[in-house]
C-alpha cells in the first residue's frame, strides 16, 4: 500500500463516503478507513434518509440501485399513555408522485455498502477491517496523517477528515472533540422485526414500494426524556427507542426492557403482531444540540457528521447532515488544496459553509429545544395521563354535560400541574422552535 | 412472553475477538466506591454483569455503542473499538 495520500478519512458513513464522492468526482484520491468488515456493518439508524441531501452527492441514485426500502408518503405523530394515546398523521400523494424519494427509508447496512461502492467506483479507495487509533502530528501539532490497527499501519495524508461517528474514542483520545458528557447523548436501541410485504402494505394503508413513519413521545419512555419510532421497511419494521442517558442511569432502567415494554403497547403490539425479530442494535443519538458542537477543524483536520455531533432531534435529521457536512468539506478541501495549505485558516472555509447552510441555520434555530425537553419532565411523566384523560371524558357518552366534562378534566390537570406550570410550558415550547 | 436480551443478543451477527475490546481499570473501584454501578443497568447488551465480589464483562455480546465508557461515574472502564473486521457485523442496520 502507498503509504501517503492527499485526503484520509475515518470512516466510511455518510459524512465519510459523502466526502470520498466529492473529491474523487475531482480527481484527487482519497484514502477511507472503516473499522467494520465491509461499510455500514457498524452502522445504524432510525432509518429515514432525504432524496434532496443524497441527490447533491449521486443525482441518478434512483437509477443506480439505491437500496430504497419505502417511499414515505404519510408521517405520524404519537403521544402516547399506557392504554393508548394520540395519533396525529399527514399524508399527501405529493410525496408518492411529485416528489418521490423526499423521505424514504433504508437499512444502513446495505445503504452505505452501496453508498461506498459509488465512491469505489469514482476512484475513492476504501480500506475496511481497519481501526484508526491515533492521528500523527507533527512538531507544530499539525495532523500529518493517521495510525491504525494494521502492521506498519502509519499513512500519512495532507489533510484528514474525521468522520467516524458518535462514539469516537479517536476524537476523545486526541482532544479534538470532547468525550460527550451522559447529559448531552441519548442512548437508542433498534430491533428489526420481519413481517411479509404484504401484511406491511395493510397494517399501514399504503401501496407496494410506500411507507410510514411514526415518531413517538409519552410515557413509553418511562418518565424519562426520550423518544421512539416506528419506520416502514419493504419487509421489515425499525423500532427504535432511546432515551438521555443520563435518565437510563438515574433511573435504573434498562434499554432493553424498556423496548419490550413498548412493543407491548396497545397501539404497538397489533403492528408487530405474528413478525420475527431479525436483528437487535444500540447507538447514540447527539442531544447537545448548537451549544455542543466542537471545533470544526484545526491544522490539518475536519470534523464531519455525526462525529462533530451534527444532529437535528427535532427533525429527525443526522445522516443528510453527515453527508452534506461531508460534501462541504471535500469542497473546503478542494479549495485548500489549489492553494497547497491546510492550515485552519485555510480549512476555515468549512465552517462558513456550515453556518451559511441550513445545518448550522437549524441547530442553531432549535438550540434551546432539548433543554425544553430536560425541563418539561411532565411531558414524560404527568402529561400523557392527564391529555389521555381529557380524550377519554370526551369521548365517553354517559350523559354527563359536556361543560361540566370540561371542569372535570380542567380540575384533574390542575392536580397535577399549575396554571404557572402550563402557561410556562407553551411558553418554552414557542421559544425553543 | 417477552424476549430477553439473551434472545436479541442470539439474533445478532458477532465475529468475536480472542481478547477483550473492554477492560474494568480498578476492580476495587466497582465493588468498594461505586454506590450507582449503572454499567449494571445502562449497557443495552447486559454485557456487565455482578458476580459475588466482582463485575464480569461479558465483551461478546458488546453492541459498541459507548455507553458504559461515558457512563461510568469513575470512568474506570478502558474502552476501545474491536480489532477492525471483529465485533458485530449489522444484517439490516
Amino acid at each position: 500500500m502507498k503509504e501517503s495520500f492527499e485526503v484520509a478519512i475515518v470512516g466510511a458513513g455518510p459524512a465519510g463516503i459523502s466526502a470520498a464522492c466529492k473529491l474523487a468526482d475531482h480527481g484527487v484520491t482519497p484514502i477511507v478507513f472503516e473499522r467494520g468488515e465491509f461499510p455500514g456493518a457498524k452502522n445504524t439508524s432510525g432509518g429515514v434518509l432525504y432524496g434532496h441531501d443524497l441527490e447533491r452527492i449521486i443525482p441518478d441514485f434512483t437509477d443506480r440501485k439505491c437500496p430504497v426500502e419505502r417511499n414515505i408518503v404519510e408521517s405520524r405523530l404519537w403521544y402516547l399513555n399506557k392504554n393508548g394515546g394520540y395519533s396525529l398523521s399527514y399524508r399527501d400523494t405529493v410525496f408518492k408522485n411529485n416528489r418521490r424519494h423526499n423521505i424514504f427509508t433504508i437499512g444502513r447496512a446495505k445503504f452505505d455498502r452501496w453508498f461506498a461502492g459509488q465512491a469505489s467506483r469514482k476512484g475513492a479507495i476504501v480500506v475496511c477491517g481497519t481501526v484508526v487509533t491515533d492521528l500523527l502530528r507533527d512538531k507544530n501539532g499539525k495532523v500529518t496523517g493517521v495510525r491504525t490497527d494494521r502492521v506498519d499501519g502509519d499513512i500519512e495524508a495532507d489533510v484528514v477528515l474525521l468522520a467516524d461517528g458518535i462514539n469516537s474514542p479517536l476524537a476523545a483520545k486526541t482532544g479534538f472533540r470532547p468525550e460527550p458528557s451522559p447529559e448531552h447523548v441519548a442512548l437508542a436501541v433498534k430491533e428489526v422485526i420481519e413481517l411479509p410485504e404484504k401484511a406491511i402494505q395493510e397494517r399501514f394503508n399504503v401501496e407496494e414500494q410506500d411507507g410510514v413513519t411514526i415518531d413517538i413521545l409519552g410515557d413509553i419512555t418511562c418518565g424519562m426524556n426520550g423518544v421512539a419510532v416506528i419506520y416502514t421497511n419493504r419487509k421489515s419494521l425499525s423500532l427504535c427507542i432511546g432515551a438521555n442517558l443520563a435518565d437510563f442511569s438515574a433511573n435504573r432502567i434498562k434499554p432493553y426492557e424498556m423496548m419490550e415494554n413498548f412493543k407491548d403497547h396497545p397501539m404497538v403490539a397489533p403492528l408487530i403482531k405474528g413478525g420475527k425479530s431479525i436483528e437487535y442494535m444500540a447507538h447514540w443519538l447527539a442531544e447537545g444540540g448548537y451549544d455542543h458542537i466542537p471545533e470544526l477543524c484545526g491544522d490539518g483536520y475536519l470534523i464531519a457528521g455525526d462525529s462533530a455531533m451534527l444532529f437535528n432531534a427535532l427533525h429527525r435529521e443526522g445522516s443528510n447532515l453527515a453527508m452534506i457536512s461531508g460534501a462541504f468539506a471535500a469542497e473546503t478541501i478542494l479549495e485548500a488544496r489549489q492553494n497547497k495549505d491546510f492550515s485552519k485558516q485555510s480549512l476555515n472555509g468549512y465552517v462558513r459553509r456550515l453556518e451559511n447552510s441550513f445545518i448550522l441555520k437549524d441547530l442553531k434555530k432549535y438550540r434551546r429545544f432539548n433543554m425544553f425537553l430536560q425541563k418539561h419532565r411532565e411531558i414524560f411523566t404527568t402529561l400523557p395521563e392527564g391529555f389521555s384523560f381529557a380524550a377519554r371524558e370526551m369521548l365517553t357518552v354517559d350523559g354527563v354535560p359536556k361543560k361540566e366534562k370540561q371542569k372535570i378534566i380542567w380540575r384533574n390537570l390542575r392536580k397535577n400541574h399549575s396554571l404557572t406550570d402550563l402557561l410556562c410550558l407553551c411558553w418554552d415550547a414557542l421559544r425553543s422552535v | 412472553m417477552a424476549a430477553t436480551i439473551e434472545d436479541k443478543l442470539f439474533l445478532n451477527r458477532f465475529n468475536v475477538d480472542k481478547t477483550s475490546h473492554l477492560q474494568i481499570i480498578d476492580g476495587k473501584v466497582c465493588m468498594e466506591d461505586c454506590r450507582e454501578q449503572p454499567c449494571l443497568y445502562i449497557c443495552p447488551a447486559n454485557v456487565y454483569k455482578l458476580e459475588r465480589n466482582r463485575i464480569s464483562v461479558n465483551y461478546e455480546g458488546c453492541l459498541e455503542c459507548g455507553s458504559c465508557r461515558i457512563g461510568c461515574p469513575h470512568l474506570n472502564i478502558d474502552w476501545r473499538f474491536p480489532t477492525g473486521g471483529f465485533g458485530i457485523r449489522h444484517k439490516f442496520g
